[in-house]
């Protein structure tokens, strides 16, 4: 029998769901760091009962902790996240020089191959890695450094970087994504980077096709086709078919191409999934109708998938790391929301049903198929 | 012997209930108390001051006698009354809310 585990960080706590293959019936385990934020939780794809957890406050700061056992015990590691060398600075939001100041880690990866390798992706943007299971963290400053650092500035969440994607074919290959930056890739595990741009249009800054400087929300890959990326930008929904070389808009008959999170189908590349809302000033789904929309052509066709899911009067977002993708034979799709519900599909989106509806606001939520 | 009393989050990151005892060699600081406390619950390290500036987070703050000693040197030398164990050192998540 198959089994599922969800991890949802919230803003007061995390807690965790789990279920057999059929989904039907849920255990929540929680609130684990009650009262903390916690902006990511995440499981080694080497050992699955192997998980990482970013736990924050304003008050207390950063603290990672560790579960050697799919989240029954936790522990603490080490949370000192030092910036290589002399830090520099980065522009602040009125365009002045302002120095690099670690704030808090948004997502963690764990390696695909072992366990006890974890990569952190932090505000202010910079990436971490740890080979000895989160004990101790060195920056991996070739991307800070490739020179367009100086230049990089914060959204209104902070300049933070939150999405970090391995290349399953190549373990020297991976892209992370920084708002409001864009997206970077190496192909020497790290070392060097190249911002993988080309393509991008925003029309709120001052050069809309540059180099960097785009607010790219998510990026995600199917493992079988890892050349082709999708993107939720700040607007639009893109895609790439060259591993980032350059992008093209897939955005289609979306109703509006705010919003997000991305992620892809695990069984089928060229299905995709969105959450539109309604624009970058009003962070909710247009209508009051909480749709997400599903492409089976790789972009551009769209379908709204809403049996299951609150059409009238919903107000709520679903952040970029809140949406998640199990493998087992009839795909799931699982969505966390500010309001605190958590909705999943059993049968890749076609209908839906509430595993929790007063959660704290969700930040982010993974899943694990288990064997 | 030094009285600490955490805030609720740093006790149950501790693993501790009630007061923390601390022996503290010598001239008892701000510095000296907190470095004892690190040293005994390495789990803190960062929750109260930065792991590389050694500045105190912002809303940390550290009470004594009645006093906010926050934004005192952190050499300075606490009151006898903390050093003796007759007031506890109380170390206080600062109020927010609305």
């Amino acid at each position: 029998m198959r089994a599922v585990r969800v991890l949802v960080g919230t803003r007061k706590g995390a807690f965790i769901l789990t279920s057999d293959e059929k989904r039907k019936q849920w255990d929540i385990s929680g609130p684990h760091f009650a009262g903390w934020e916690v902006y990511h939780m995440k499981g080694a794809p080497a050992d699955p009962n192997r998980l990482y957890a970013s736990q924050s406050t304003s008050w207390f700061g950063q603290l990672i902790q560790r579960s050697n056992d799919g989240g029954k015990t936790w522990a603490p590691v080490g949370n000192q996240f030092v910036y290589d060398g002399v830090p520099g600075t980065h522009q602040w939001y009125d365009g002045t020089p302002h120095p690099w100041e670690f704030a808090r880690v948004w997502h963690l990866e764990p390696s695909l191959t072992d366990p006890n390798i974890v990569y952190a992706g932090v505000e202010d943007a910079a990436l971490f890695r740890s080979i000895d299971g989160g004990q101790t963290w060195q920056e991996l400053s070739g991307l800070r450094g490739h020179g367009s650092g100086p230049s990089w500035q914060p959204g209104v969440g902070g300049m933070c970087l939150h999405t970090i994607v391995q290349d399953p074919s190549n373990a020297a290959r991976m892209f992370v994504a920084i708002s409001a930056a864009g997206v970077f890739r190496t192909d020497d595990a790290g070392k060097t980077w190249r911002p993988m741009n080309r393509g991008l249009r925003s029309e709120n800054i001052p050069d809309p096709h540059t180099e960097v400087g785009h607010c790219v929300h998510r990026i995600a890959i199917h493992p079988s086709r890892p050349n082709v990326l999708f993107m939720q930008k700040h607007w639009d929904v893109m895609r790439s078919d060259d591993a980032g070389e350059s992008w093209h808009e897939v955005s289609g008959n979306l109703p509006t191409d705010f919003g997000f999170p991305i992620d892809v189908h695990a069984h089928e590349p060229d299905t995709v999934y969105v959450v539109p809302i309604k624009s970058d000033s009003e962070h909710f789904p247009p209508d009051g109708k909480l749709r997400v929309y599903r492409s089976r052509t790789g972009g551009q066709e769209w379908e709204a998938l809403t049996k299951g899911l609150p059409q009238r009067d919903c107000y709520v977002n679903v952040l970029r790391d809140a949406m998640a993708i199990d493998s087992l034979d009839s795909c799931g799709v699982y969505v966390g929301t500010t309001g605190g519900q958590v909705y999943a599909s059993a049968d890749a989106g076609d209908s839906w049903m509430t595993l929790a509806r007063d959660f704290p606001a969700v930040l982010s939520l993974e899943v694990q198929t288990l064997s | 012997m030094i009285r600490i009393v955490l805030p609720a989050h740093l006790r149950t990151l501790a693993r501790v209930e009630g007061e923390v005892m601390l022996d503290v060699p010598g001239q008892a600081t701000l510095c000296s108390v907190l470095d004892a406390l690190e040293a005994r619950y390495p789990m803190l390290r960062g929750t109260l001051r930065d792991q590389v500036t050694q500045q105190r987070r912002s809303f940390v703050r550290f009470f004594v006698c009645a006093q906010d000693l926050s934004h005192e040197q952190m050499d300075a030398p606490l009151p006898d009354a903390v050093t003796m164990g007759t007031e506890p050192f109380l170390i206080v998540g600062a109020m927010a809310g609305g």
